[in-house]
């Protein structure tokens, strides 16, 4: 089922928590909703289930009107980041209460009912589970018994709020493979909020970067990794490297020394150049854009970074470098930084 | 092996230190003041020959007495479920203006010393009252008659049952109730097959308090009640009756008969409560 949100604000109180949106959501895709908290990507994801309603702007199931409809009569399964099973049901029960809450004509009978939630059971595997207590239950099982009761109503869309948020490392990562797994064997159009940009990019076919109740780019994982449309999403999806700098005439300065660097259509006055830190390679000081003085170097793992000072102007930069393997770089040492692939975009910052 | 697995039985490893104080303490302090007195009622009682015993409780002033205390107060507990349970949801869910006031108001009947609302509901609801009154041509006489009793602890008994609910609803997780509206179920059964169940145990203990302080009340009966022998008598003041006229063994039969006809119901009650939370929420 295709999902459009056309221009939906929302407002609590003075918070604005959703700035105009307007996102299609293709039939049978998975998107992950990725922003900060507070970027109002669970808002959105309440008003498409009919949890919460915008102040203006229209959300159209398969071009219908969905606003007109309460969260009861939309057939949207939603998975709660913290699950709200219903604790006084068992496993079996959860997942069937969605079956057996309906009415007249729709109403199944017992045997139908069985047949269905065991292999939702099955699905999920955890049929070994049907006549626990959620309160006797994993996190992770939990999590699947969540997702069993949600497609039990055999849903036009699946929503699923943070659903690994409250999981451990390990855990997570695992349910991740298989609700990816899932998706394929059910493609169910389903919309994931998430603050990880891991799991979003992991596991989403499209992902929609949101801030600030605005959103900031949507794209495929590697567009929005590899081709950041703002400043902002470069900045919240992988490591960021910042170098100031400053257009002026049509070139990149910084200070008095030009770059050398494309300012790739950005307007007069002061920029941000950022990359990310494998893009920026260390290389003798006196051939490259910038230079500075190493001030320490850090490991962990397999990675190792140095802070270099840059000398500006204005005061010294500290920018986080990639030390490549093998490369040994000793504080104190003068280092040039040669950003090979990099994003220019105005900076907010006034001069 | 066997004398310290016994031990442990007994007493647990445990990093809460103090058990052997506390538990001497609380079980001096329950003595004193609980077991004490209560020992004191049997043993007084126990002056009557086993066939005066049976005689004095079975007789029909008595008999009635009894039917009287608890059949109203297992009524009035009902109602103040059934109404209290309304009121939580009210005083939880929705924003209203004097909110804070009417939730002041329910602790009213905890301090209100029981003749005075005796009094005031009596004058209210007797024939010449503004309640009574309007009830009169209808037919219904409240004051000095069984339904006066039965208001009367219905009063008493409401803040018993709101105070109980009222912490366990607001605890309950809003997102239990989104989730069974997005499995298609209507307000209705999502109240009866998701927020009843999940309060249940708190409406029984409510239910309970309500029904022990119900049956033992005294103060605010005896002026609604017009104490009737046979039709408006509680058994309470049956054995203040006894007491004045110095069959202090009387009267301590008819309590023991109260006694343990409430602790029989309590342990029914305790025991349903138990198995409605053991149903909510299963550890292993």
């Amino acid at each position: 089922m295709t999902i459009d949100v056309v221009g939906v604000t929302k407002r609590f109180k003075t918070f604005t928590a959703l700035d105009h949106v307007s996102l299609t959501i293709r039939s049978g895709e998975l998107v992950a909703l990725l922003g900060p908290s507070g970027s109002g990507k669970t808002t959105l994801l309440r008003i498409i289930a009919g949890l919460e309603w915008p102040d203006t702007g229209e959300v159209r199931f398969d071009g219908e009107d969905a606003l007109s409809r309460s969260v009861r009569e939309r057939n949207v399964g939603f998975v709660f980041q913290h699950y709200a099973l219903f604790r006084h049901m068992n496993v079996f029960e959860n997942v069937a209460f969605g079956l057996r809450v309906r009415r007249g004509a729709d109403k199944l009978p017992e045997a139908a009912i069985r047949g269905k939630v065991n292999e939702l059971l099955s699905l999920v595997q955890i049929d070994w589970l049907a006549e626990r207590y959620p309160a006797q239950l994993s996190g992770g099982q939990r999590q699947r018994v969540a997702l069993a009761r949600a497609l039990a109503i055999s849903p036009r869309v699946l929503l699923l709020d943070e659903p690994f948020g409250a999981l451990d490392a390990k855990v997570r990562k695992e349910l991740r493979r298989w609700l990816r797994h899932l998706h394929e064997e059910l493609p169910v159009t389903s919309v994931l909020v998430t603050h990880d940009q891991e799991e979003a990019l992991e596991l989403a076919d499209r992902v929609v970067v949101m801030g600030h109740g605005r959103i900031e780019q949507v794209g495929s994982p590697a567009e929005v990794y590899d081709d950041p449309a703002t400043a902002f999403v470069h900045d919240f999806i992988g490591e960021t490297i910042a170098l100031p700098g400053e257009v002026r005439g049509g070139a990149l300065y910084f200070g008095a020394h030009a770059l050398g660097l494309d300012p790739q259509g950005v307007a007069d006055g002061p920029a941000r150049i950022l990359a990310r830190p494998h893009d920026v390679d260390l290389a003798d000081p006196g051939s490259t854009p910038f230079a500075g003085k190493v001030l320490a170097v850090r490991t962990f793992g397999p990675t190792r970074r140095a802070d270099v000072e840059l000398a500006g102007e204005t005061g010294a930069v500290v920018v986080e470098a990639a030390v490549p393997h093998g490369q040994t770089l000793e504080p104190g040492t003068r280092v040039g930084l040669l950003p090979r692939r990099y994003k220019v975009f105005t900076s907010p910052r006034a001069t | 092996m066997s004398l310290s697995s016994s031990r442990i039985a007994f007493r647990q490893q445990s990093v809460i230190p103090g058990f052997g104080l506390t538990m001497g303490l609380t079980l001096t302090w329950l003595g004193l003041i609980v077991l004490l007195p209560l020992s004191a009622l049997f043993i007084k009682t126990s002056e009557l020959s086993f066939e005066r015993f049976i005689a004095i409780v079975t007789a029909a002033r008595t008999l009635h007495a009894l039917q009287v205390s608890f059949g109203l107060a297992l009524a009035a507990a009902l109602v103040n479920v059934v109404f209290g349970a309304i009121v939580v949801w009210v005083l939880v869910r929705y924003e209203f203006p004097f909110k804070k006031g009417v939730d002041a108001l329910i602790d009213i009947p905890f301090a209100l010393p029981t003749a005075v609302a005796g009094i005031a509901l009596t004058a209210l609801y007797a024939e010449n009252g503004w309640v009574g009154s309007l009830l009169a041509p209808l037919g219904i006489q409240v004051s000095f008659t069984p339904l006066g009793i039965l208001v009367a602890l219905i009063f008493i008994g409401l803040p018993f049952v709101v105070r109980t609910v009222q912490p366990v609803l607001a605890d309950l997780d809003q997102e239990l109730e989104e989730a069974a509206a997005s499995l298609g179920a209507t307000r209705t059964q999502t109240l009866i097959k998701v927020v009843l169940p999940s309060i249940w145990p708190a409406l029984l203990t409510g239910f309970a308090l309500a029904f022990a302080r119900a049956v033992g009340e005294y103060g605010s009966v005896i002026f609604i009640a017009g104490n009737l022998p046979g039709v408006s008598e509680i058994a309470p003041l049956l054995i203040v009756i006894r007491l004045e006229e110095f069959r202090y063994a009387d009267a301590t039969a008819i309590a023991t008969v109260m006694l343990l006809a409430s602790f029989a119901l309590l342990l029914v009650i305790n025991r349903l409560q138990r198995w409605a939370e053991l149903r909510g929420s299963r550890h292993g």
